[in-house]
């Protein structure tokens, strides 16, 4: 038995940052103090704090270390783990509040969390099954396997409200129950896991793969027995080698275990599960794209109906979830459907995890009941906006989402009153804006992601978005009309009304809603030729203040252009000509404005 | 796997393992001070006695955590014993064999061994 366990995070964030070196020193500074009988060294999943990583959390005493650098091993080793002594200086700050060290579930980036799909990530070793089996791992499966009928398991998921984490908020029991019953003399089903997170910004997913593998397992071999499945398929990127190596541990360990394969419990159920890699298409995250690409095809979507409850997988009527959804599985069954369906609002209940990036201090993994305003999330959780500056906008759904502006920073999040303003739940991503962005460059940037990734197959996708982004091209560029304004936002409506797949009809949404809500910055580019923000570069000009200018000619040995040059002027009180910027040769790389110490240089 | 009995095995035989990892502060928490004058004097074993027997004995909601120099090292090894809602109990000059005596009858029987504490040694 060990008296006390080191966690340090092996999730993507960490490990990055350097964590298997903070492993590494934690064993051989463990070994040479004599306490390897004492101490674990455990690799776990993300804790959701990236942005502090490497994270390394010391049990029984809760102690959370962040930023930790391998040359702060061998102390927390000497003091800690041996001594006794926590060493404070290298703790999480917010867990030291007037000398005094405060549990990490007090600090403000956790309070407000409920983590039910992230409940074992950073808690378990996510390559050990005993680890999860101790957790209640499989408790679900064999109580499901032995206790429940396929129809009960679907009603219990129908009861707690359940719906698909993936985006569109689809009732899972629904999806559920609709592979079971539409097909009756079907001689083959299959249960497929979503794993192709391609959001810019989103990493839930990848982090419950990372921390958690066999949840994963676990949930898609109940939805098998719910519908009548005995094999799964995961379909996850092969950009994330990490989830990638975990899975395979966990379907091996599973295997080994009997809980995966033939005669599950002795009770003459058979599931078994598979790996198929994604090659990092965006579009094989729609659901029949990504079908056909596990079926050895190019990844391209079909239309629907036939939906995959008839005809998914090799013709056969499927069940496709994703990561997240299949998270909450097992604990709804143990929790029972009434403790999920307290949590969260009316039409959506439990919790979702975003991924918080962008302009925010806490960039990482939080995990909220459904229903918690974006203003909890940003400002307590996620610390709030650096360097003082202004909340403009938090960006919902990804390329297929929306911006939410500051007039709606209360709004409880929910799957429907998102899509009341004008954006969507997504996957998770949650980017925020800050003064210094403009929001017709960030249009620019998510339709030039979805230009990118459009599949061709249809005509509206293919060549609309990409006429959609030569307009923003030409907006930011102080080069459109009025006109074009209107012409951007009808293209936008016929792209989503005539695209055949998800990634289509969501990709004007973007657009859409920053010209609901920003349109005066739109029309800042297009009527004054100016960018409020002073992002667009076209539409920027630098300029030298003259009487503020004393001469010093720091800009001009900095200007890559040599567009800075000496004029006659001097000012009152100055001893040197003031400098002056050529705009004709001028590039707007801003960094005479970075290296002036006077405060002389304005972009307009 | 062939039947629940064998899933069961495996957990309760891990539990006690992970249970280390919980966040709750409720429970009771028993503290060996572990700064250079209570490890010199034996507080190590002391330690993993109690820790060995928390986990042996399959008590919940008990920590055994470690802390620095209490201020009075010639009573060292001392254990605390910090249960919500009672006053803290503090023994001192413990052994492995006294620790386990602890653990039976304090924490499992809810009698403090008052021999042992700091109060009547000192008498």
């Amino acid at each position: 038995m060990y008296r006390s366990h080191v966690l340090v995070c092996g999730g993507t964030g960490c490990t990055s940052s350097g964590s298997q070196k903070i492993i590494d020193a934690f064993e051989s500074e463990i070994k040479k103090n004599g306490l390897e009988d004492e101490v674990q060294v455990v690799k776990t999943g993300c804790h959701g704090l990236c942005a502090l990583g490497p994270i390394v959390l010391i049990y029984p005493e809760g102690s959370f270390y962040s930023m930790v650098k391998a040359d702060d091993v061998a102390e927390i080793v000497s003091e800690h783990l041996l001594k006794g002594r926590v060493v404070t200086r290298l703790l999480y700050q917010e867990t030291v509040k007037e000398e005094e060290i405060i549990p990490l579930v007090e600090t403000g980036f956790y309070k407000k969390q409920k983590r039910v799909a992230l409940r074992n990530c950073g808690v378990i070793n996510p390559e050990n099954i005993d680890e999860y089996i101790a957790v209640d791992g499989y408790q679900a499966l064999a109580k499901v396997l032995t206790e429940m009928t396929p129809e009960q398991v679907i009603d219990t998921l129908l009861a707690a409200g359940l719906r698909g984490r993936g985006g569109a908020g689809f009732p899972t029991g629904q999806k559920w129950k609709l592979a079971r019953t539409l097909v009756p003399d079907a001689d083959q089903k299959y249960v497929a896991c979503n794993a192709d997170e391609g959001d810019p910004g989103a990493f839930m997913d990848r982090s419950v793969l990372e921390g958690d593998p066999h949840v994963v397992l676990e949930a898609m071999a109940i939805a098998g027995y719910a519908i009548g499945a005995n094999q799964g398929y995961i379909y996850v990127r092969a950009e994330y080698p990490i989830a990638i190596e975990r899975l395979r541990i966990a379907i091996g360990q599973a295997r080994e275990y009997g809980l995966l394969g033939k005669d599950i419990f002795g009770t003459g159920f058979d599931f078994d599960i598979d790996l198929r890699f994604g090659a990092g298409a965006f579009v094989c995250g729609e659901e029949t794209a990504l079908m056909t690409s596990i079926e050895g095809n190019r990844g391209e979507p079909r239309p629907r109906p036939p939906f995959p409850a008839v005809k998914g997988l090799f013709g056969k009527p499927t069940v496709l979830n994703n990561v997240e959804t299949y998270a909450n599985v097992p604990r709804i069954i143990l929790n029972g459907p009434e403790w999920f369906a307290s949590m969260g609002t009316e039409k959506s209940k439990g919790t979702k995890v975003f991924a918080l990036g962008g302009k925010i201090n806490n960039t990482g993994l939080v995990e909220v009941p459904m229903g918690t305003t974006l203003r909890e999330v940003i400002e307590d959780i996620g610390g709030g906006i650096p360097n003082g500056k202004k909340f403009k906008a938090a960006q919902t759904g990804g390329p297929s989402g929306g911006c939410i502006p500051a007039e709606h920073f209360d709004i409880p999040i929910d799957y429907d009153n998102l899509i009341s303003i004008g954006s969507m739940m997504g996957s998770g991503g949650l980017i925020v804006m800050d003064e210094d962005n403009c929001m017709v460059d960030i249009a620019k940037f998510f339709l030039e992601f979805t230009v990118d990734e459009s599949c061709g197959k249809c005509t509206p996708c293919r060549i609309g978005t990409k006429r959609m982004y030569e307009m923003l091209d030409k907006i930011t560029k102080g080069k459109a009309t009025l006109e074009d304004l209107d012409k951007l936002e009808e293209l936008c409506y016929y792209i989503k009304a005539n695209s055949l797949c998800g990634l289509g009809q969501t990709a004007p949404n973007p657009v859409l809603s920053t010209l609901r809500y920003f349109r005066d910055e739109y029309i800042a580019h297009v009527v004054d030729k100016k960018c409020p923000a002073g992002v667009c570069k076209d539409l920027l000009a630098f300029s030298i203040d003259k009487e503020k200018c004393i001469g010093c000619g720091m800009c001009a040995k900095q200007c890559p252009a040599t567009a800075i040059s000496k004029t006659d002027y001097i000012a009152p009180g100055k001893k040197l000509p003031a400098m002056a910027i050529d705009t004709s040769k001028c590039v707007k790389c801003g960094a005479c404005m970075g290296t002036c110490k006077f405060g002389a240089i304005s972009k307009q | 796997m062939k039947s629940l009995e064998e899933l069961k095995a495996i957990r309760d035989k891990m539990q006690g393992a992970v249970t280390l990892r919980n966040e709750s502060e409720a429970g009771t928490r028993i503290v060996v001070g572990m700064a250079t004058c209570g490890i010199a004097s034996g507080a190590r074993p002391v330690l993993v006695a109690l820790s060995d027997a928390v986990a042996e004995k399959k008590i919940e909601d008990v920590a055994v955590t470690q802390t620095g120099c209490i201020g009075l090292c010639q009573y060292e090894p001392i254990v605390e014993v910090l249960q919500p809602g009672k006053e803290k109990i503090t023994y001192i000059k413990m052994t492995p064999e006294k620790a386990l005596e602890v653990i039976d009858r304090h924490i499992i029987g809810g009698q403090v061994i008052s021999e042992y504490t700091i109060g009547n040694v000192l008498k």
